[in-house]
């Protein structure tokens, strides 16, 4: 038979939830183009029960993900950013699609979210350093403070940036140890879901990440508003949905991250905000000298 | 089956060697079909109204259970404490049916419930192995019995079972329930050791005859568990008892329900193999402990429109 007679396999792109790769449990899915109209592939549509497991499932992950040692998170980190080097011209040319770039661009958005991504897996074991200390205080007490995961973290991904821009918002919640529950780019998933493949052939343990591919407009209410959610971060929101967002995750006081009203410029220099924003701090005040 | 059935029900327990002839003489179950039409109904979707009265059909049909070696009396009294109060922040949220504790710590679950509706039920005779001789499991289902436990739940010999030797099997079952006295009696079948659901259907029969109140399937400690098909038989037993003889017998379904998802899967195999009869917590329980968080958790998201998190109930 002649090599061009092949019957290629398709791909079928499905959500990430608990380790696993399930469709939609409404059994939707939806056509994802790239940027000048071509057919990529059908993405899987989540729905609020989907995002209900996802959160269940990142709830569960929360206890191991949070307890394992600073060290070995950046270890599990740093994996993510091996397997993602050897995936690098499959997300070269997702990117490539998705974002209607040209390969050098592509590729050098690959690279900065490989770094990225390296960078972030980095700060695990200094953040208690950076970021908690002793605390100066005048009375016989040593008094000091230490920052610990917020929790479950609830993320619109943002819609443009289809790879470096979810690393960049993705990276730090894990970093922290938090447990993220996200919904990918709607126009851009096929990135995120050759992301939610790497984490899984990495050492990260199921449920620590969970995508939802679909839309932030439909999930992002059910995402807020979700009890079970300690922070949100809408940077894929549609800004005038944000304030709205954001009032209903008040109800059960959740920390909403400050986020710009466009999507930033994500080649430039992150900061630790993210990392500060999913954070909360400790402070002990232990008896001395009596 | 019915009229012919009753006349070979009278002779099935005149001695061994008729009780083997009787189950022996059960039609086999269609294997493909049993599991066929359980997947089919468990595709069936409960909506709205429907799930709301499903999960509170479901939260009153609980056996809170907690069968742990490391099970205190603090414990077992903060466990009846949301038997009868599952979500204390909701008060319209229905109690659970029973709490079900070691024979041990039956006393204590007694004194924490005085005065509520909440039954405690005990396992007894040598569980879960159920590996000891007559006289022990006697004397355990009389520690449960004597400690107040209104329901006690046994274990059969699966052993003599799969050996065989029905007739002993019968017997014991026999004496547990005169043991039982008035408690109410639970025959745990362990399923997922009798190996195929021709076993599990002769199981039910031999447990329905000699006299217990309900057939229970499984232990919680073997796997697999309870599932749709296995319930699916042991239900078809109770209606097909029912129809022969008149009496009611109840089904609990234990081990491996977890979710609000499962629990209402289960209760749509109550209506529609046994029947509407058949779906109050008197003729059928679910023996779990995880699964009550989800069903309030569940309870909680159609009253609040959004969803709730463990963190907002009782442990």
């Amino acid at each position: 038979m002649a090599r061009s007679d092949r019957v290629g396999v398709a791909k079928t792109y499905k959500l990430y939830i608990g380790g696993k790769f399930p469709r939609s449990e409404s059994g939707r899915s939806y056509p994802v183009t790239s940027e000048s109209g071509a057919f990529l592939a059908n993405a899987s549509q989540a729905s609020r029960k989907d995002l209900r497991d996802a959160v269940v499932a990142a709830r569960s992950a929360f206890g191991g993900w949070s307890g394992a040692t600073a060290y070995n998170r950046g270890q599990v980190l740093y994996r993510v950013a091996e397997v993602m080097e050897g995936r690098r011209d499959q997300f070269i040319a997702e990117v490539r699609d998705a974002e209607d770039v040209r390969p050098r661009t592509a590729e050098s958005l690959v690279d900065t979210a490989i770094d990225r991504w390296v960078w972030y897996a980095g700060w695990t074991d200094k953040l208690a350093a950076v970021l908690g200390g002793t605390n100066p205080v005048a009375g016989p007490y040593f008094s000091f403070t230490v920052p610990e995961p917020t929790g479950v973290v609830g993320v619109l991904a943002p819609q443009r940036s289809s790879l470096l821009g979810l690393v960049s918002v993705l990276a730090p919640v894990l970093a922290t140890g938090c447990t993220a529950a996200f919904v990918s780019s709607d126009a851009r998933p096929l990135p995120a879901i050759t992301l939610a493949e790497v984490l899984a052939t990495s050492d990260v343990p199921g449920g620590v990440v969970n995508l939802l591919t679909g839309q932030a407009a439909e999930l992002g209410p059910w995402l807020a508003s979700h009890a079970d959610v300690n922070a949100l971060d809408l940077t894929g929101a549609d800004p005038e949905h944000r304030t709205e967002l954001a009032r209903s995750a008040a109800d059960t006081v959740k920390r909403v991250l400050r986020v710009p009203e466009q999507e930033p410029d994500w080649t430039s220099s992150p900061g630790i905000g993210r990392l500060r924003a999913y954070l909360e701090d400790k402070t002990v005040w232990h008896p001395m000298g009596v | 089956m019915s009229v012919a059935l009753a006349e070979r029900l009278d002779d099935a327990t005149r001695d061994a060697s008729s009780l083997r002839r009787f189950l022996a003489g059960l039609p086999g179950v269609d294997q493909v079909g049993l599991e066929q039409r359980a997947a089919t109904l468990a595709t069936r979707s409960i909506k709205q109204d429907a799930k709301r009265w499903a999960i509170d059909t479901a939260i009153s049909m609980v056996d809170l259970t907690t069968l742990e070696g490391a099970d205190t009396r603090g414990a077992v009294r903060s466990l009846c404490a949301k038997a009868v109060r599952p979500d204390p922040q909701r008060p319209d949220t229905p109690s659970v049916a029973a709490v079900c504790v070691y024979p041990d710590l039956a006393a204590t679950a007694v004194e924490a419930l005085a005065g509520t509706d909440v039954a405690v039920a005990s396992v007894a005779t040598a569980f879960p192995s159920g590996r000891s001789n007559r006289a022990v499991k006697l004397a355990d289902t009389a520690l449960a019995v004597d400690s107040g436990a209104t329901e006690v739940d046994m274990v059969i010999d699966r052993g003599a079972f799969l050996e065989g030797r029905y007739g002993d099997v019968f017997d014991e079952i026999v004496a547990v329930k005169q043991a039982c006295g008035d408690s109410h009696l639970k025959v745990i079948l362990e399923t997922g050791e009798l190996a195929t659901y021709d076993n599990v259907r002769k199981a039910s029969w031999l447990a329905l005859l000699a006299g217990g109140d309900v057939i229970k399937t499984s232990t919680g400690k073997v796997s697999p568990a309870a599932t749709l098909p296995v319930a699916h038989v042991m239900l078809q037993a109770v209606r097909d008892f029912h129809e022969a003889t008149g009496e009611l017998r109840g089904v609990k379904v234990a081990g491996g329900i977890r979710t609000t998802k499962d629990a209402i899967r289960y209760l749509v195999a109550v209506n529609e193999v046994a029947g509407e009869r058949w779906l109050t917590p008197s003729l059928f329980r679910f023996g779990a402990s995880s699964l009550l968080n989800d069903l309030l958790l569940q309870r909680r998201a159609k009253q609040d429109g959004h969803y709730s998190g463990a963190n907002y109930l009782p442990e």
